[in-house]
């Protein structure tokens, strides 16, 4: 499964990076989208991955009794996907307030006008 | 000593606030400036006649050994009295020529930036401060020369005056600090005594050639010379004080000033010699081909500064008497024949030779001025302009080579050139039929044609009164630049010797060849023909091509596109992390250790590719959404096979939110369209392909780290004994690490507002449109 997590990490970041250099806004974003759940599987792959072992205690008992799953790319992860919801959120928003003042989805309708003048 | 320098810093950056009201009612505190300065050096001569030096410290940046040293011996004083002598001059005559100037207040601003910075070259005894004080003239200098900025022509100049003496700055700066660091110190009174330990040392040439470029591209020597005729594009004031009387001296000055501690070496001797002598030579003889006033001043100028780089380079007590004397005379006649081309400028409105004629009977004083100013130019005996130019014949006469006589000749054809030039600057004008334009010229204001008049008259009673003069101004002087005592006393006459009958003979053959050289546009194409070989226009290929290049690094680098960025950025990181792992040895696949694969996985894996093929290719903005949103499951799919309920739970969640948000917002928008080639197509598409690979490697190579488990069994140990929760992913987030989870709810608050906000702001229609 590693190596399956391996090429799947590396599609996202080429999609991701091949995605920011369009000159779509939508697409740039989507691409930030894909850079951070590609990051969030490599930070997964990081720790060693277990099948079936959550890192929960048993009901029972106040230590764990067998192997668990690392816990810590968890939190880190978790946390990764909850700010990149802040900012893809923000993002959004703000990719419809440009649309509405520029009326266009292109990057390089946001150049300002001075540039061309000079 | 310092309060001098800081008396016109401060009233510099008073005009800042108070330069209307000075500007409109109070003008005449600016020439007290100069004045106050110039009654405070005069007291000192005394002191400094007696042999004493003063000395002065107050600590700047003591950890570098950069302090505000201050050091007045016979030279600083000369020099002193020069700047604000001629300054007090300048300024009550610029106050008079720049009325009712828009940036009057400026342009004053400027001059008294400069006075300052030049009196803290002069009185320096910190060669750093003094070159600190160095690029401060040579900036004043750069604002004084473009300040008529809707020109171009003025603009170009300051441009190449600031970079040709910004330059020489830089290696000056260079030299300055290998010396010092050569002698251990930086104090220039210290210094005089390491003369032999620095010409010793294998690097002197080095520095020697470094300390020259500095002293000659200030003081426009052969091939630096070129930016001192573009400086005329200046008001008057200004060429008449900076680039005649005392910013060039600057380097005349630089020079006489280490002369005993860098000195007397051959190097030294024969550089200055041969740079002087051709510099003085060529610029005589290049003036008198000149219809421009300004210009013939200005070749006549470099002229001048030639012949006391020359006199320096001769090096012996002779010649350098005749440098300090010399510096006193040229800068008395130059800075009046430059106010007088002022006034005719002024009055006139042309400084063309070929159109001036007979103003001797509208402007009688000023004719005055400029004929005392030419006859002194001129060496007429009795001037103090023949004084100086015996002592120069003198000098090179009695100079034991074998070059005796050639340099004699040099001498002689220098001053014969200056003769002319003088006749032509001070006499032309005014001589012969008054053309019918010019009948109704004017006089202006007094205090226009007096301080030319005051300086004019100088050169006649000081060359009255020689010894006593020389006594006062220069004997201290010439000391200084020796370091002994030169027992010099100027004498008017010196009986029937060969300087005299060289010094006449200069005088008639100047003479004739004033009467002889009628200045014409002709002649003046003919010179300028020979541009295309001088060194002004390398400096101009150098300059536009620095330009070419910056223009492109701009225009590569600098784009202002998004994605032009971006993909510097990438390959950028592709060739350093692909480096790094090129040279961190080949990588191993631990096959044993790896997870099984079951159907399920493959299957959400092939989802997973085939979602992100859909996002690359569509067209349709909102498959790629939706293709996205299913990555995102595929990769919560994962989670919860892989032991993370928690991570499957919030990327679920938040994708759908996500989803939602971006279908509300974005479902007006229109399909994407295909504007880039397919050439960009694929170069993108071979720079991200290459970064997903170095990706994969690096994951790769991670595998086969050993896993360090520490600080997890840590978390896995006490998640129950010490936050009494049994989901240990749980407990870290709001428990151990629960500071930093707080910090984010932050985030997300911030994040939340700005959302609002957006939504909430409504379209002003003057933005639509």
């Amino acid at each position: 499964m590693e190596l399956l997590l391996v090429i799947i990490i590396g599609l996202l970041y080429a999609s991701g990076v091949y995605l920011i250099l369009r000159r779509s806004m939508v697409k740039l974003l989507l691409g930030i989208m894909l850079l951070g759940n590609g990051t969030n599987i490599l930070i997964f792959l990081l720790g060693k991955i277990t099948k079936g072992s959550p890192p929960v205690i048993n009901e029972a008992y106040k230590v764990f009794q067998d192997i668990y799953a690392d816990p810590i790319p968890q939190a880190l992860i978790l946390t990764a996907i909850v700010i990149s919801f802040a900012l893809t959120s923000f993002a959004i928003v703000l990719l419809k307030r440009v649309y509405a003042l520029v009326d266009s989805d292109d990057l390089d309708d946001l150049n300002t006008p001075e540039e061309e003048d000079l | 000593m310092l309060f001098t320098v800081l008396t016109g810093l401060i009233t510099s950056s008073l005009l800042i606030p108070f330069g209307k009201l000075v500007k409109a009612k109070w003008s005449i505190v600016l020439p007290l400036v100069p004045v106050l300065l110039f009654v405070f050096y005069l007291l000192h001569i005394p002191t400094i006649l007696g042999g004493t030096n003063l000395v002065q410290h107050v600590d700047w940046v003591p950890s570098l050994g950069v302090n505000l040293d201050f050091r007045l011996d016979g030279l600083s004083l000369l020099f002193a009295l020069l700047i604000t002598g001629i300054g007090t001059a300048i300024f009550f005559y610029g106050r008079t020529y720049l009325k009712g100037h828009p940036y009057f207040d400026r342009f004053f601003a400027y001059l008294l930036l400069f006075m300052s910075a030049m009196l803290g070259v002069v009185l320096s005894n910190n060669i750093l401060t003094l070159f600190v004080f160095w690029e401060l003239t040579s900036i004043s200098s750069f604002f004084l020369i473009g300040f008529n900025n809707d020109s171009k022509a003025s603009r170009d100049s300051a441009l190449s005056a600031l970079s040709i003496t910004g330059l020489g700055g830089f290696f000056l700066l260079a030299g300055l600090i290998y010396m010092g660091h050569i002698a251990g110190t930086f104090m220039i009174s210290e210094l005089f005594t390491k003369h032999d330990l620095i010409v010793d040392h294998p690097q002197y040439p080095l520095i020697v050639g470094l300390i020259f470029i500095g002293a000659f591209t200030k003081s426009a020597q052969f091939p630096f010379h070129f930016w001192l005729p573009g400086a005329m594009k200046a008001p008057t004031p200004v060429s008449a004080y900076l680039h005649s009387a005392t910013m060039v001296k600057a380097g005349i000055y630089l020079l006489a000033r280490f002369t005993p501690i860098l000195g007397h070496t051959e190097i030294w001797n024969n550089t200055l010699l041969i740079v002087g002598g051709f510099t003085m030579v060529f610029a005589a003889i290049h003036a008198l081909f000149r219809v421009d006033l300004k210009g013939i001043l200005a070749y006549s100028t470099i002229s001048a500064l030639g012949v006391l780089t020359f006199l320096l380079g001769l090096g012996t007590q002779e010649a350098i008497i005749a440098a300090a004397v010399f510096i006193l005379v040229h800068a008395l006649y130059k800075a009046t024949l430059f106010m007088v081309t002022g006034i005719i400028d002024h009055e006139t409105h042309t400084r063309d030779l070929t159109k001036l004629g007979g103003l001797r009977k509208v402007l009688f004083p000023v004719f005055i001025a400029a004929l005392l100013a030419a006859l002194s130019s001129a060496g007429l005996p009795s001037t103090f302009g023949f004084i100086g130019k015996d002592l120069i014949y003198e000098a090179t006469l009695h100079y034991k080579t074998n070059w005796t006589l050639w340099l004699t000749a040099l001498a002689v054809i220098t001053n014969i050139g200056l003769v002319a030039a003088g006749f032509m600057a001070g006499l032309k004008p005014f001589t012969g039929k008054l053309p019918p334009g010019f009948a109704n010229v004017h006089l202006p204001y007094p205090s226009m044609w007096i301080p030319p008049l005051i300086l004019g008259s100088l050169g006649l009673i000081f060359g009255v009164f020689p010894g006593y003069i020389g006594d006062i101004f220069n004997y201290q002087a010439a000391n200084a630049i020796v370091q002994t005592d030169t027992a010099m006393h100027l004498k008017i006459w010196h009986g029937f010797n060969t300087v005299l009958l060289l010094s006449l003979a200069t005088l008639l053959i100047g003479i004739v060849v004033y009467f002889f050289n009628k200045p014409s546009e002709r002649k003046l194409a003919a010179v300028e023909r020979l541009n295309s070989i001088a060194p002004q226009r390398i400096f101009s290929i150098i300059g536009r091509s620095t330009m070419r290049l910056s223009n492109w690094y701009t225009q590569t680098f600098h784009n202002g596109y998004l994605r032009s960025y971006h993909i510097k950025i990438i390959v950028f990181a592709e060739i350093l992390l692909g480096y790094k792992l090129w040279i961190s040895g080949p990588i191993h696949i631990k096959w044993d250790s790896l997870t099984p694969l079951s159907w399920y996985e493959v299957g959400i894996v092939a989802m997973l590719l085939g979602a992100l093929y859909i996002i690359v290719t569509t067209r349709s903005r909102l498959t790629s959404v939706v293709s996205t949103s299913v990555i995102g499951y595929c990769i919560c799919l994962m989670f919860v096979f892989y032991s993370a309920p928690d991570l499957a739970m919030t990327q679920f969640t938040i994708d759908t939110l996500t989803t939602v948000l971006f279908v509300l917002v974005l479902y007006k928008l229109p399909s994407f369209i295909n504007i880039t080639s397919r050439w960009l197509q694929l170069r993108d598409a071979v720079v991200a392909l290459g970064f997903g690979v170095i990706l994969s490697l690096i994951a790769l190579r991670v595998l086969q780290e050993p896993n360090v488990t520490e600080i997890s069994s840590f978390y896995g140990e006490n998640s129950y004994l010490l936050a009494k929760g049994k989901n240990v992913v749980n407990t870290i987030l709001v428990d151990f690490r629960g500071l930093d989870t707080m910090f984010e709810t932050v985030v997300l608050s911030i994040a939340a507002i700005g959302v609002y906000s957006l939504i909430r702001l409504r379209l002003k229609s003057s933005e639509k449109e």
